[in-house]
């Protein structure tokens, strides 16, 4: 059964385009990274599907409904991207009045004990650290108990621990048949959670496929080194010469230096560094002039 | 309706606890009432009356012009605002908590107007007609509601400030607020009922004292309340938060 689904969406902000003929599906149960570089069109995506903006054209759909009517939203929970809580109000104020908009909320204290925050339900938003605004923002999205939990970049901002905290919150939830779709720059978080990986860049989805072939695809290194004459190895997905360096790019830096001091050719100040996100797909991308998967 | 007393009380609750928002709007029609009604038609009980009427008006344009341009304006800017869109409520609850919420701000910001008439100037009033003044203060505040909301939805929070301030003052002046009825200098005479100022105004001079409405004022009070709730639904619609080009 499909919880939510983008059919050919293209949003444009005036000249921008900030979303280009994109199909994407969440089914239920599934727990869908939704990854790519900053500005890629991921919260624009996220909008669209929770019905905070219409898509210039295209459809989209939520629970089987469109998503800007109230009914086809009682099903999902939502974390704003930034931390937005009205300072003035205190932390159990708030979860009461996101609570009133369900019909079967989890109770205040139940909820908060969850995700660490149980001593502060008497504390002013203004007054929380960073972390703990983070936390709470993301314990709203769960208040309503939602079949569909939406979670723009939730772990943006925090550190390591509270990272994992609120990591074994959103397990736990896919455990107990919970869908969920997560939006993260960081392609670790959405390997430590994720089964199912949509890429966006520039607007376009790029790659939807499993962890393990997505990690396989932006898991490339570079490999970059100077050399008058390389002979040809196995493994590198792209050779570019820039000002006397060659970069080659490869899924397996190791075996790639392995076999480059085996060839016997002379080479100085090698470097291996991971690409971003952006680099491998761009790159990859636009050697193979299609998406790697449909 | 329950929803929307949940809206009203946590848009009252998030007000007092920056209680300053709430002196803020009472602050002008009180200081007017003691530099212009006191001194110079505090001693005439029908001039005082009127004039206090007359500053009633003024506070309820001032306070929903403010609270609704100034505050919806600056909530679109708050990241609270397009999460509280993704909740299970359709616009509806929203707008009628902030109006419920509106409303209580405005009585309150009523009560230094009303305080100051009753001890410093001979301005009286019967109980029925406080009643009657007391729901024409709701129903005058529907077209600067409307008004505020527009704003409010249709600019960014530094234009909805600058709006509100320049739009209130020519609305009470050329509605004839600052003068008794009848009193205002000729050309306000003239455009004064061609504002909704005015067609408020005397309603509520109607309302506390022996004042027969203008059939123009009403009318055009009317056409303003049509206008501006276009205007209104048009500016809330095309909102989709803060957006950037």
């Amino acid at each position: 059964m499909t919880l939510a689904r983008a059919e050919r969406v293209s949003r444009r902000y005036g000249d921008v385009l900030a979303l280009d003929q994109v199909d994407v599906e969440v089914r239920a149960g599934e727990l869908v990274g939704l990854l790519g570089p900053n500005g890629a069109g991921k919260s624009t995506l996220i909008s669209l599907l929770v019905g905070l903006r219409r898509p210039t054209s295209g459809r989209v759909e939520l629970g089987g409904g469109d998503p800007r009517d109230p009914a086809s939203r009682r099903q999902i929970g939502v974390t704003p991207q930034e931390t937005g809580l009205p300072g003035t109000l205190r932390v159990g104020e708030v979860v009461d009045f996101v609570s009133a908009h369900y019909p079967d909320p989890v109770p205040r204290g139940e909820l908060l004990d969850r995700f660490g925050l149980g001593e502060l339900a008497r504390r002013q938003c203004g007054g929380l650290s960073g972390g703990q605004k983070r936390r709470l923002a993301v314990a709203l999205a769960f208040v309503g108990r939602p079949r569909l939990v939406v979670l723009d970049e939730p772990t943006t901002g925090l550190d390591v621990e509270a990272r994992h905290t609120l990591w074994e919150a959103i397990r736990a939830f896919h455990a107990d048949g919970g869908t969920v779709l997560l939006s993260s720059h960081y392609l670790e978080e959405v390997e430590a959670l994720a089964q199912r990986v949509v890429v966006i860049g520039q607007g376009r989805v790029l790659a939807d496929d499993s962890v393990e072939a997505i990690r396989a695809v932006v898991g490339v290194r570079r490999v970059s080194l100077t050399a008058d004459e390389l002979p040809s190895l196995p493994g590198v997905v792209r050779t570019e010469r820039v000002d006397g360096r060659i970069h080659l790019l490869t899924a397996d830096a190791d075996q790639l230096v392995r076999d480059l001091v085996a060839s016997g050719v002379g080479f100085r100040d090698l470097e291996v560094r991971p690409t971003s996100l952006e680099e491998a797909f761009l790159a990859i991308t636009a050697t193979d002039a299609a998406p790697v998967a449909a | 309706m329950q929803l929307a007393l949940v809206h009203a009380r946590y848009q009252l609750l998030e007000t007092a606890r920056v209680p300053v928002a709430i002196f803020g709007s009472a602050f002008f029609p009180a200081a007017a009432m003691l530099f212009f009604v006191v001194p110079f038609a505090g001693r005439d009980p029908v001039g005082a009356t009127f004039a206090t009427g007359a500053m009633v008006t003024f506070s309820v344009m001032s306070a929903n012009i403010f609270q609704y341009g100034v505050g919806v304006a600056e909530d679109r800017d708050q990241p609270w605002n397009p999460y509280t869109r993704t909740l299970p409520a359709g616009p509806a609850p929203r707008f009628a908590g902030r109006i419920l919420a509106g409303l209580a701000i405005t009585y309150l910001s009523l009560i230094p107007v009303v305080v100051i008439a009753a001890t410093l100037t001979r301005a009286r009033i019967e109980p029925a007609a406080f009643l009657l003044a007391l729901a024409t203060v709701a129903v005058i505040s529907v077209p600067f509601t409307l008004m505020g909301l527009a704003i409010g939805y249709a600019l960014p929070s530094k234009a909805a400030i600058v709006v509100a301030q320049l739009v209130f003052f020519p609305l009470a002046f050329g509605g004839g607020l600052l003068s008794a009825p009848g009193q205002a200098p000729g050309f306000i005479e003239a455009i004064a009922p061609y504002l909704p100022t005015r067609g408020a105004v005397e309603l509520m001079w109607a309302a506390v004292g022996d004042y027969s409405v203008s059939p123009l004022s009403l009318v055009m009070l009317g056409v303003w309340v049509v206008v501006l709730a276009t205007l209104a639904g048009w500016a809330y619609r095309r909102d989709e938060g803060r957006r950037f080009s």
